[in-house]
C-alpha cells in the first residue's frame, strides 16, 4: 500500500459519508454511546463501512468520533479504538472495491472548550487527544490520523499536536464552519490555514455545519491560500423533519453535481458528512473519476508562497501592504512598565496592549524579559491574557528558548517569533521551535562575528540563515529578516547600511524585511521625527514590517501617506480617516491652549459652583471622566503636588462622594464604576510619579481576593477589586474558579489581614466554606469577607464567615473600620 | 419534531426582539435606574451586535410519569419544583440557546480595562439571550397553539431543587458542543456565558396565564430579598 501522501499527487482522493444517521436506522438509540457498538455490535460498523468502500471510497474513518478518556474508562477507551481499527480493516478486506484502500483514525472533538473561555486548559487537552491517538498508532492498522469537525481553533491545535507528538503517520484536519464563514470561535478559513500549515498538516478542510452550497465561500478561501490538498466533506443539506424522520434536503445528484463544481476547481479529497449515505459518496465518484487526470492537472498542489501569521479570528498577509507590530509591551526603558511586571499587574500591561491595538497595530511584540522574574511563567502568562482581549496576533519576543518554546506551544494561531539570528547556537534552538510550532520568524543578520558594518556582509549571513532554516523545512516565505538599525548619532553611515542590506535582500533574495526603526534616532533629539522619516525610507526599499511605537503620531503619518502614495489604500479611504481626526485634535489642542488662562479660571469656576466639588479632579472622579481626572492629575504633579496628597485631598474624598451616593441610592452601580476608573486614571498618574522616587507608598493593607473553586464568575469580585484598589488596598486577585489551597497560600504567604471570597451560585458556596475552613486553620489572623448573588447574612453566618458584604462600599467600609481598629 | 433534534439560527432582522436591544432590560441588569449613562450603553451595543449570533437546539418529547416524577429523555427528575411546573403536561421541549462566544470575549477585555464597561457588557449578552429565549418561546407558542395545546413558563436547571447538573443531560442530547458551541464545566456551568437551557411544558389545559411568565418563573427561587422578584 502507498504512502496516502504520495497517493494524493496524482490522485482524487474520496472519503466516506455519514455514519450517525446509519447506526440510528440499525438501532442506536438517543444517548447511547456509537463506539460501544464497535464492540456489542461489530457486524452493523463493519457492514456500513464495508458499504463505503464498496461505493468508491478510498478512505474510511474508524468509529472513534467520540473515543476519549473523557467519556471512558482508559481500558474500555483501548480496547473501544482497538476494535474500530480491527473493524474498519474489516470492512476493507472485504469490499471488492478496486480502488486504493486506506483506514484513518478518527478525531473529533472532546467536547469541553479550553481556558480561558472554558475550564480545559491547553496541555490537558493534548494529552486527551493522545490517549486516544496512542491507542490507535500502538494497535496499528491506521494509514493516517483524521482530525474533524473541530470548532475552536486552539482546540483543533490541540489535536493536532497530540497527533504530530504521537505518530509520523500523515494528519488531515477538518474544521467545522458557521453559515458566517468562521468557526464557533471565531477564526476564518485563512487563520486556520495559517496555523495548521504552520503545524504541517497534510491536508486540510471543512466539514459538516453546513451543506456543499453554503460552505462555497468556506472552500474559495481555502484554495485560494492553502499549500497543501484541500478536503470537503459537507453534510446533505439542512436537516428538517418530515413524519417523524430527520431529512436533510440535498439529494445525492445535487450533492455530487455541487462535489464535481468545488473538485473541479481544486478541492483534492472529497467525502460527505450527517445525512450523507454511500450513494451520496457513488454518485460523487462516478462523476468526477473519470475526470481525475484533468482536475488533478488543472489543479496541482502548489506552494501558493503567502507568508501569514494569524490569531484566533484573523490572519495578516505580509508583502503588500505594511505591517505594523506595536513595541510598547516591553520593560525596556520603561519604569512604569517594569513596576508592572514586578507586581503582577497584567492589568496595565493589556491596556498597553489594547491601546496600540485602537491606535492602528497589526501585531503586537511582547516582551517581558526582566532579570528577577520567572521570564517562561509570565511571558505565557502575559500571551494568555492578551489572547483573551486581543484578536491580534502576537510576535513572542525573549532570548529564553524555554519562555520561547512554552509560549509557541500555547499560542492560539500562527505566531510572530522574536527573534533567531546567524549564531549557529541560536539556530539550533529556535528553527526546531520554528519546524515544530509553526511562526514566521524574525532573523537577525548578525553572526558570532557581531554586526557588520557592510551591506554585503549582512546579505551573505541572512543567505546563511536561509540554507540553515531550509534543513529543517523551514520555507523562505517563513522567515523575515531585520537588517538591524543602528543609531545615526555613533555612525553617520549606518541607516544608509542597513537600507541597502534591506533593499537587497528584498529584491536579490525576495524575502521579507522588518525592522526596529525606533533605534536609528536613539541619542538625538526630536527622535520621532528622525525615526518616521527612517521608517519611510525603509517602507520604499521593500521593508514588510516595523516594529514600532504606534502612539507617535509621526511614526503613523508616515505610515498612511507612504501607503496613500504607493496605491495601497482605495480612494485614500484610511489616510482620509487619519488626517481628518489628526487635525481635528490638533486644532482642538490649539483652541485649549490659546484659552489656557480662561480655562483655569473655568476651573476654577466648576470648583466654586455650588459647592458640589471641591476641585476639578474631584469633580472628573465624580462624574467619571477618565481621561480629564488623568489629564488634571498630571497637570497637579507637574505642578508640584505631592502624591500622596493628592490622593488623601482629591481622590478619596471624591470617592467618598461616590459611595455615599450609591449607598443612599442616588448613584447606581455603573456610576460607582465609571467614578472609580477615573480614579484609577489618577492614580496611574501618581504610580508614575511615585515609580521615579521608590520608597513612597500610598497602600493600606493587603487584601487577598478571589471568585472560589467551581465558580466563573467573576463580575462582583472584580468590582469589589476596583474599589479595594482605589482606597489604597494592596489587592492580591486570585482570579476566578481558584481552589482553596491557593487562596490560603496566598494569605500566608503575604500575611493578609483580609480576604474577600465571591460566589455566585449556590452549589459553589460549599466550595467558600471549604475555603473558610482552611483559612481558619492556617490563616486564623485573617478576616474573611464574603460577598456574590447567593450570599445572604444567613449563609455568612452559617459557613462562618467574619463578613457579609451586600456590595463592594459595604465591604471597602467593613475593611476600612477593621483596619483602625487593629492601629487603635 | 418528536424526539428529533432540531437547530435553528436567527438571521438578526427576521425579529424586532433580535434586531432592538432593549435598552430598559439593560439598564435593569446592570443596576441603572436611569438613562444618564444611555450614552455607554449605546457604546456597548455598537460593539457587541456584530459579534453575537442566535441558535437554538431544541427538541420535543414525551413525558413518563408513572413514577409519580416527569421522566423524560430516559432521566427521571426528582424535582418537586419541576414536577409543580410541569403538572398537567404530557409533553416537553428542551432547548439551549445561545449568542455566542463573542460577548464573553469582550466581557473578559472590558473587566481588565474598564469594569463599568463589562458590566454593561454582562447586562447586555443577559438581555440578549433572553430575547433570544422569548423570540423562541412564542415560535413554540404558535406551534402548540395551533394543536389546540399550551405552553407552561419554561423551567431552566438551576431553578428551585433542579439541579444545576442536569444540564449535562441537555448539552448531549441537544448536540450542544456541535451545533451550539455550547461547552460545559466541571462545575455544569456553560460556556459562553450568555446560553440558556430550559425545559417547557406541553399542555391541554389552559392552566397558565402567558403574561404571568416572569411573575411564575420567580416563584420558585429562593432568592425571597431579590429587588427584581415579581
Amino acid at each position: 500500500m502507498s504512502d496516502i501522501r504520495e497517493y494524493l499527487k496524482n490522485h482524487l482522493l474520496y472519503l466516506d459519508g455519514g455514519m450517525g444517521s446509519l447506526l440510528q436506522e440499525r438501532g442506536l438509540k438517543p444517548g447511547e454511546l456509537p463506539e460501544r457498538w464497535n464492540r456489542d455490535n461489530p457486524e452493523a460498523i463493519i457492514d456500513i463501512q464495508k458499504m463505503y468502500y464498496d461505493a468508491g471510497s478510498n478512505v474510511v474513518l474508524s468509529n472513534t468520533f467520540g473515543a476519549n478518556i473523557l467519556k471512558f474508562e482508559p481500558d474500555e477507551l483501548n480496547d473501544l479504538v482497538c476494535r474500530a481499527i480491527d473493524n474498519a480493516n474489516e470492512a476493507k478486506k472485504r469490499s471488492e472495491g478496486k480502488q486504493e484502500k486506506f483506514v484513518a483514525l478518527d478525531i473529533g472533538p472532546m467536547g469541553k472548550l479550553l481556558e480561558p473561555y472554558g475550564d480545559m486548559p491547553f496541555d490537558r487537552a493534548v494529552e486527551v487527544y493522545k490517549s486516544t491517538i496512542e491507542c490507535g498508532v500502538k494497535h496499528g492498522g491506521i494509514d493516517l490520523i483524521f482530525i474533524e469537525t473541530m470548532n475552536d481553533s486552539l482546540d483543533t491545535k490541540a489535536a493536532l499536536l497530540a497527533a504530530k507528538e504521537s505518530t509520523d503517520l500523515p494528519v488531515f484536519v477538518s474544521n467545522a464552519y458557521g453559515d458566517d464563514g468562521k468557526l464557533m470561535t471565531g477564526a476564518t478559513p485563512q487563520a486556520m490555514i495559517a496555523m495548521l500549515e504552520g503545524m504541517h498538516a497534510d491536508a486540510i478542510g471543512a466539514n459538516c455545519s453546513l451543506g456543499p452550497a453554503q460552505l462555497k465561500g468556506v472552500v474559495d478561501e481555502y484554495i485560494k491560500y492553502a499549500s497543501v490538498p484541500v478536503l470537503l466533506k459537507p453534510n446533505a443539506g439542512l436537516p428538517h423533519t418530515e413524519n417523524g424522520k430527520t431529512v436533510y434536503d440535498v439529494y445525492p445528484e445535487e450533492f455530487s453535481d455541487l462535489m464535481y463544481d468545488f473538485m473541479a476547481g481544486g478541492v483534492r479529497i472529497a467525502g460527505g458528512c450527517c445525512g450523507t449515505t454511500p450513494d451520496y459518496i457513488r454518485a460523487v465518484v462516478e462523476k468526477t473519476l473519470p475526470k481525475n487526470d484533468e482536475f488533478v492537472k488543472n489543479n496541482p498542489v502548489t506552494d501558493k508562497n503567502i507568508s501569514m501569521v494569524s490569531s484566533y479570528t484573523h490572519a495578516v498577509t505580509f508583502g503588500k501592504s505594511p505591517v505594523l507590530i506595536g513595541e510598547r509591551i516591553n520593560p525596556t526603558g520603561k519604569k512604569r512598565f517594569k513596576e508592572a511586571l514586578r507586581e503582577n499587574d497584567i492589568d496595565y500591561i493589556l491596556g498597553e496592549g489594547l491601546r496600540q491595538q485602537e491606535c492602528g497595530a497589526h501585531i503586537l511584540d511582547v516582551n517581558v524579559g526582566l532579570p528577577e522574574i520567572d521570564e517562561p511563567a509570565m511571558l505565557l502568562k502575559v500571551m494568555k491574557e492578551l489572547q483573551a482581549v486581543s484578536d491580534l496576533p502576537l510576535q513572542i519576543d525573549t532570548t529564553d528558548p524555554v519562555a520561547m518554546e512554552g509560549a509557541l506551544r500555547a499560542y492560539n494561531g500562527k505566531a510572530m517569533i522574536n527573534s533567531v539570528n546567524g549564531k549557529k547556537v541560536v539556530m539550533d534552538e529556535i528553527f526546531p521551535l520554528v519546524a515544530k510550532y509553526g511562526g514566521l520568524v524574525v532573523a537577525l543578520t548578525l553572526d558570532e562575528d557581531g554586526i557588520p558594518d557592510s551591506a554585503d556582509r549582512r546579505v551573505e549571513i541572512a543567505e546563511n540563515i536561509i540554507k540553515e532554516a531550509a534543513k529543517y523545512g523551514i520555507q523562505k516565505k517563513d522567515i523575515i529578516f531585520d537588517t538591524l538599525a543602528m543609531t545615526i548619532s555613533a555612525d553617520t553611515t549606518a541607516a544608509l547600511a542597513t537600507l541597502e542590506a534591506l533593499n537587497r535582500i528584498h529584491k536579490d533574495l525576495g524575502c521579507l524585511t522588518s525592522l526596529g526603526v525606533s533605534n536609528v534616532s536613539f541619542g538625538l533629539p526630536g527622535r520621532e521625527y528622525v525615526t518616521a522619516t527612517f521608517f519611510t525610507l525603509a517602507l520604499e526599499n521593500g521593508l514588510s514590517a516595523a516594529i514600532m511605537n504606534p502612539f507617535s503620531k509621526e511614526m503613523m503619518k508616515s505610515y498612511y501617506t507612504f501607503r496613500a502614495l504607493h496605491n495601497l489604500d482605495e480612494n485614500c479611504g484610511d489616510y482620509i480617516n487619519f488626517a481628518t481626526s489628526y487635525i481635528a485634535e490638533l486644532e482642538a489642542m490649539q483652541a485649549a491652549a490659546k484659552s489656557s488662562d480662561t480655562g483655569v479660571a473655568e476651573k476654577k469656576d466648576v470648583a466654586g459652583s455650588g459647592g458640589d466639588f471641591k476641585s476639578p479632579l474631584q469633580r472628573a472622579i465624580v462624574k467619571g471622566l477618565r481621561e480629564q481626572a488623568a489629564q488634571i492629575t498630571k497637570e497637579m504633579l507637574d505642578a508640584g503636588a505631592v502624591p500622596l496628597e493628592l490622593v488623601n485631598d482629591e481622590v478619596i474624598p471624591a470617592l467618598d462622594i461616590v459611595g455615599q451616593g450609591f449607598e443612599k441610592k442616588t448613584m447606581y452601580l455603573p456610576q460607582l464604576l465609571m467614578s472609580a476608573e477615573s480614579a484609577q486614571y489618577a492614580f496611574e498618574q501618581i504610580k508614575k510619579k511615585l515609580a521615579e522616587n521608590p520608597g513612597e507608598t500610598v497602600s493600606r493593607s493587603k487584601f487577598v481576593i478571589a471568585t472560589v473553586h467551581g465558580d466563573i464568575h467573576d463580575i462582583g469580585k472584580n468590582i469589589v477589586k476596583l474599589i479595594f484598589e482605589n482606597y489604597g488596598f494592596e489587592v492580591y486577585d486570585m482570579g476566578k474558579d481558584v481552589p482553596p489551597e491557593v487562596i490560603v497560600d496566598k494569605t500566608v504567604e503575604v500575611h493578609a489581614p483580609l480576604v474577600g471570597l465571591s460566589a455566585l451560585m449556590t452549589t459553589t458556596v460549599p466550595a467558600m466554606e471549604e475555603t473558610i475552613k482552611q483559612l481558619r486553620e492556617k490563616a486564623p489572623w485573617a478576616k474573611v469577607l464574603v460577598g456574590g448573588a447567593v450570599m445572604t447574612q444567613e449563609y455568612s453566618d452559617q459557613i462562618g464567615a467574619d463578613f457579609y458584604g451586600k456590595d463592594a462600599m459595604a465591604s471597602v467600609r467593613y475593611a476600612i473600620a477593621y483596619e483602625e481598629s487593629l492601629k487603635g | 419534531m418528536a424526539d428529533i433534534v432540531l437547530f435553528k439560527q436567527y438571521d438578526i432582522r427576521s425579529d424586532q426582539r433580535l434586531s432592538e436591544v432593549n435598552i430598559n432590560e439593560v439598564r435593569r441588569y446592570s443596576g441603572m435606574r436611569d438613562d444618564s449613562l444611555d450614552g455607554v450603553i449605546d457604546e456597548c451595543v455598537k460593539e457587541a451586535m456584530p459579534v453575537l449570533s442566535y441558535k437554538v437546539s431544541y427538541m420535543r418529547t414525551m413525558i413518563d410519569w408513572e413514577s409519580g416524577y416527569p421522566l423524560f429523555l430516559g432521566v427521571g427528575y426528582k424535582s418537586e419544583n419541576l414536577r409543580t411546573n410541569l403538572k398537567g403536561c404530557d409533553e416537553v421541549i428542551i432547548f439551549a440557546a445561545t449568542v455566542g462566544i463573542g460577548i464573553d470575549r469582550l466581557i473578559s477585555k472590558y473587566s481588565h480595562v474598564s469594569e463599568s464597561k463589562a458590566l454593561f457588557m454582562q447586562a447586555l449578552g443577559a438581555e440578549r439571550v433572553e430575547s433570544l429565549c422569548d423570540l423562541f418561546n412564542s415560535e413554540m407558542n404558535e406551534l402548540v397553539s395551533a394543536e389546540g395545546k399550551y405552553l407552561r413558563p419554561r423551567f431552566s436547571p438551576g431553578y428551585g431543587d433542579l439541579p444545576i447538573s442536569v444540564q449535562k443531560d441537555f448539552v448531549t442530547v441537544l448536540d450542544c458542543p456541535r451545533r451550539l458551541g455550547i461547552n460545559l464545566n466541571d462545575s455544569f456551568l456553560m460556556s459562553p456565558s450568555k446560553s440558556v437551557t430550559a425545559i417547557i411544558g406541553i399542555t391541554d389545559r389552559e392552566n397558565c396565564d402567558i403574561n404571568n411568565y416572569d411573575k411564575e418563573s420567580c416563584v420558585h427561587c429562593g432568592k425571597t430579598d431579590c429587588e427584581y422578584r415579581k
